[in-house]
């Protein structure tokens, strides 16, 4: 898969928990979730839900822990797609 | 200085009307919400009827975002939630989504449990062991305060936030609590209502304890038949009432159309002594609510014109009459007019006292009296007791009520009682 593949993956998984539109619409692998997307933190492990479902993978809590940028979670989905 | 206390904002999502202008139409004209439910028969329950709102994903989505829709399985919070944005807006009042919280408004919106469906979607997921797969959402709805939490966030509100519950009393136990914080200056409006879940996971309860009609499985919109001589059982419903309470002065301040004034009202219990048990009112706790939230009016028994009765439907309704008229010391032909919504909608439940009283205050309003169907064979023990004519079985119209009493009782032994007056301007 593409990075260009992955990003649009996650802004379609990300789309519906995005609070600042503006930061959806310039999103990069720079993005922070919460800063710049801002999305309710709350609302991460639903983020991490859907990306489970979509690669078909699973994310473990340090994993979790890490993921705050659009970057870290593209890391990390490679990562676990490669262990598989 | 006591505040005066009135409403300023309806909303209403009803079995046999989901909106005002429809709710109104329904009551007016004596329409059914009850259906029969393939679902409850397949689960072998043995009645098989009852009361659903219809709101489809469209509607749905005019309340809540697409976010707040994701993994969402509460009918009890979306009807709550309809409601009380409804009543809001409904007073004329603004939603500002990004400034300061309104904090002179809040909410106690009650519920009798909050989403049965979600639980038990979440119950399945734990015993799988899948607790992480519960995501965000599992929490929020099915903590007790889901509706309130839900309310304060989608309009902002800045004062007390909450949910009681006292089963079938809920409604009107919120109206109450939230007209004594305006009234003590505590809060100038108070968004206050009640909602009910329904569906096999509700309504299984009363189904095994036999208080619901086993009767009318075949004719559903007969099912509900309060005060009748062939009243069976009540009829399990659901759905979401919500009243914008206010003070006199900000409602003046804002010249909002007033539908009626909250003169006072009574909250008690009957312990569980005497007649009363865990499902059956103490008869002397209920006049004592009565005749207390008359006294809390400052009005005398004989000005009430209307009562917005409980009566579900069960053997208990002949008891609630005679309650009325030993607390009111009324009977015959002196006794006010006395009518039941539950003959249209069911027994509503947690939400039974708003959706009740909202149709109350639509009454008051717009000069009607709606009619109290499926009682055409009065009960003869309620004819022993009262006058004939005093239970109207068509609508009623013109008439200019002043004064209407609404009580709801509940499991526990719980009663409330509002007096609710026409508002003179």
């Amino acid at each position: 898969m593409t990075n260009e593949e992955m990003m649009d993956k996650l802004r379609t998984i990300v789309k519906p928990y995005v609070k600042n539109e503006e930061g959806f619409a310039r999103m990069t692998e720079e993005s922070d979730l919460l800063k710049d997307l801002r999305i309710n933190s709350a609302n991460l492990v639903d983020v991490i839900l859907d990306i489970e479902n979509e690669f078909n993978i699973i994310i473990d809590n340090e994993s979790m822990e890490k993921m705050l940028t659009v970057r870290s979670a593209m890391d990390i989905i490679n990562t676990k797609l490669s262990e598989q | 200085m006591n505040k005066q206390v009135v409403i300023t904002g309806l909303g209403v999502v009803s079995p046999n009307g989901v909106g005002l202008s429809a709710f109104t139409e329904a009551i007016r004209t004596g329409m059914s919400g009850i259906r029969f439910f393939p679902e409850l028969k397949d689960l072998n329950f043995s009645c098989c009827i009852g009361g659903m709102p219809e709101v489809d994903e469209t509607l749905k989505s005019a309340y809540l975002s697409p976010l707040q829709l994701k993994q969402f399985n509460s009918p009890g919070i979306l009807y709550g939630c309809m409601a009380g944005i409804d009543a809001w807006k409904d007073a004329g009042l603004m939603i500002d989504e990004t400034g300061e919280p309104d904090w002179d408004s809040g909410t106690i919106f009650g519920a009798g449990n909050s989403s049965v469906d979600k639980l038990r979607e979440s119950i399945y997921k734990l015993d799988a062991g899948q607790v992480r797969s519960l995501g965000s959402t599992a929490l929020i709805q099915t903590m007790a305060s889901g509706v309130s939490a839900y309310l304060g966030g989608l309009l902002g509100l800045g004062n007390q936030v909450t949910s009681n519950s006292s089963a079938c009393c809920t409604g009107t136990e919120a109206i109450l609590m939230g007209y004594e914080r305006i009234k003590y200056g505590k809060a100038k409006r108070m968004l206050v209502g009640g909602c009910s879940d329904h569906g096999p996971y509700v309504w299984g309860g009363f189904d095994a304890m036999r208080v619901i009609t086993y009767k009318h499985n075949d004719t559903p919109e007969l099912g509900s038949r309060p005060m009748s001589a062939t009243a069976s059982g009540f009829v399990p419903g659901s759905g979401a009432g919500a009243l914008l309470l206010e003070s006199l002065e900000s409602a003046t301040e804002r010249g909002a159309r007033i539908y009626g004034e909250i003169l006072g009202g009574a909250l008690n219990a009957g312990g569980q002594r005497g007649d009363g048990s865990m499902t059956a009112p103490n008869s002397e706790a209920v006049q004592r609510c009565i005749r207390s939230a008359v006294k809390d009016a400052g009005i005398r028994a004989e000005e009430i014109d209307l009562i917005n009765g409980h009566l579900t439907a069960t053997s208990k309704d002949t008891n609630e009459i005679r309650n009325w008229c030993e607390a009111l010391n009324r009977k015959g032909s002196d006794f006010p007019y006395v009518h039941s919504l539950k003959g249209m909608t069911g027994h509503c439940l947690a939400a039974a006292g708003a959706i009740e009283s909202v149709a109350a205050l639509l009454g008051l309003k717009h000069d009607f009296l709606f009619p109290s169907v499926n009682c055409e064979d009065l009960h003869p023990d309620i004819a022993s007791l009262i006058d004939e004519g005093k239970v109207p079985h068509h609508l009623i119209e013109n008439n200019k009520l002043q004064v209407i009493a609404k009580a709801s009782f509940g499991f526990g032994d719980v009663n409330a009682c509002i007096i609710f007056k026409r508002f003179a301007g």
